[in-house]
């Protein structure tokens, strides 16, 4: 793999967790259990599709081949994301969707404090602007896991439900591979195997104030950010977010 | 308008005090929710600012439909931007209401269960993304048209509330336009779903309105309160006249045949929606009330585990803190 590739790969990575995680979220719209949760989630969803907007556009900057964040988000097929599986499991109840972001803005708010000193300025100079929303998000995730963990049985009992479920899903965020290493060597982002033991050190903390016991499992499904087998959910989303552009091929919007 | 047939009660009240009021109003004082103010006003205060509240609310979801369809990502991010907007302006009213001594949950709570209404034209289905268009331009264009004048209505929080509200309709209105824009320059495919989210909204929009309150006493007490600034068919009239030279820039044709203007009196003439419509989508039989109504109570019942959660652990915070101290 030459490093262009690895870049783009890795770029494609970044882009397509906000861009998939970003969608999940938007479809709360409307739907939240309080008027406060309704404008927090779309601000959520608005930041990533921000941060979409950036990672793919530097994407396609990257491959060369003309194409804009948009041809990138609304053109390729599944098994050309680069989401990892946590990111696209579908939204459940809003316990399921409150866990599965703060598992994922806590590794992400680490990745990207990293990445606001990648060797590469436009790497570090989109990771500085998204590195202070995602750390409000994951102030606000955080908060809101431990307030429904620790809030009354029911809350407990669906929020661990939550945890346990979406657990297996945890350490693709951290494996390595080829496209890594490369990204590593060149110092553009680090190993994601170097963020884990500061995600474990956080998570633990915050799920012991919310009275919540972590799953005793190393086991990782993994097929995401390789796009070597997404879940069935991913394909769905696909067809909604997608529609319009391949319905009316070349229409401007 | 957001606020539809919201009828004002009548006042029986020390007519001394009921004078000094109305002079308090004539002189174009604010009115504070602490000041003295007749039962009459606060009541249909609270019934119009609550229906406006829920209006918003509810307003999300013909528009929350399309944001995973969205085209582009910028028009997603517009159109999420928009719609969490529409959340804020609920708060806010919300919060405004709650100065008169009704609870946000209480007014929700009749909201989900049919007491109190919500404005007809959410409850007309966005079929295509031109609708995303025709309800930015056209929706939030009739909103524009009540509230700007509703900036200088007599009660403090509820024109405080309007002031902030309106910058932010009259940029919804204009994104709106622009969708439209891009779909009347775009292919023949896009045009005619442009024309017809026009075709299908144009008439729904003019209902916005409300019947017309010539004759209304309701109105005319709102309107001495100032909580009511002109009559329904005045801002009917304001608004055809804005909004027809805006479609005939975009090369769209306004369903009406009798659509004309008249020289003599400075204004189009324009036919009236069918309001017999109007009044069956007030009584529940418009062509979205029961999933709109139905998708509002399920985010209540679903999420009142949630609310409970929190709740609990905000007080076993507050109770640990006690014992620390
Ligand atoms: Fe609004
Ligand atoms: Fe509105
Ligand atoms: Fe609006």
């Amino acid at each position: 793999m030459t490093s262009d590739m690895a870049f783009f790969e890795f770029l494609c990575r970044m882009g397509d967790n906000t861009l998939v995680l970003g969608h999940r979220v938007s479809e709360w719209c409307g739907h939240a259990p309080v008027l406060e949760e309704d404008i927090a989630l779309a601000n959520t969803a608005l930041d990533l599709i921000g941060q979409t907007q950036m990672w793919l556009g530097l994407a396609g900057e990257v491959e060369g081949e003309g194409r804009s964040a948009d041809d990138l988000a609304m053109l390729r097929d599944a098994w050309d994301f680069r989401n990892v599986l946590l990111a696209e499991q579908p939204n459940g109840d809003f316990g399921q969707t409150m866990m599965r972001q703060y598992l994922f803005d806590q590794a992400h708010v680490l990745l990207l404090e990293k990445l606001a000193q990648s060797s590469d300025e436009r790497v570090a100079g989109i990771a500085a602007k998204a590195v202070k929303e995602v750390t409000y998000h994951v102030e606000r995730s955080r908060d809101t896991v431990i307030g429904l963990g620790d809030g009354t049985s029911e809350s407990h009992r669906r929020m661990q439900a939550a945890l346990d479920l979406l657990w297996p899903y945890v350490g693709e965020m951290f494996t390595d591979d080829e496209v890594s290493g490369i990204m590593a060597a060149e110092g553009i982002a680090p190993e994601p195997s170097s963020l884990r033991a500061g995600w474990d050190a956080a998570v633990q903390q915050t799920m012991s104030e919310a009275t919540l016991v972590i799953p005793d499992s190393g086991f990782a499904h993994a097929g995401g950010k390789t796009g070597f087998r997404h879940s069935e959910h991913l394909g769905h989303m696909l067809t909604q977010m997608q529609w319009l552009q391949r319905a009316y091929p070349g229409a401007r919007w | 308008m957001y606020a539809q047939m919201i009828k004002s009660e009548a006042t029986q009240e020390d007519p001394e005090k009921l004078a000094a009021f109305q002079a308090r109003i004539d002189a174009g004082e604010k009115i504070e929710p602490k000041d003295w103010m007749p039962q009459g006003y606060r009541k249909t205060l609270i019934r119009q600012i609550g229906q406006h509240a829920h209006s918003e609310i509810v307003g999300q979801l013909p528009e929350g439909n399309w944001i995973t369809r969205a085209p582009t990502l910028e028009r997603k991010a517009i159109l999420l931007a928009k719609v969490q907007d529409e959340a804020g302006h609920g708060l806010y009213l919300y919060c405004a209401a709650e100065t008169l001594g009704v609870t946000r949950d209480e007014l929700t709570e009749m909201l989900l269960d049919g007491r109190m209404k919500y404005s007809s034209i959410f409850n007309y289905p966005t079929l295509t993304w031109a609708d995303m268009g025709a309800v930015g331009w056209l929706v939030d264009g009739a909103a524009i048209m009540n509230q700007v004048p509703l900036q200088r209505t007599s009660f403090g929080p509820y024109s405080r509330a309007m002031i902030r509200i309106c910058k932010e309709e009259s940029f919804h209105q204009r994104q709106g336009y622009d969708v439209m824009m891009k779909m009347a320059q775009g292919t023949s495919a896009q045009k005619k779903m442009a024309q017809d989210a026009l075709n299908r909204f144009w008439y729904p929009s003019l209902m916005m309105f409300g019947p017309s309150d010539k004759e209304s006493v309701h109105s005319e007490q709102s309107m001495a309160w100032k909580i009511k600034m002109n009559t329904n068919d005045e801002l009917r009239q304001k608004f055809v006249d804005q909004t027809v030279p805006q479609a005939e820039y975009l090369g769209l044709t306004v369903p009406d045949e009798n659509l004309k203007w008249n020289e003599d009196t400075g204004h189009y003439d324009f036919s009236q929606p069918d309001w017999s419509e109007f009044f069956d989508v007030l009584k529940g039989n418009g062509p979205c009330n029961q999933e709109r109504l139905a998708a509002r109570n399920s985010a209540w019942d679903d999420g009142k585990w949630v609310r409970d959660g929190l709740l609990a652990h905000a007080e076993k915070k507050a109770a640990r803190k006690v014992a620390a101290e």
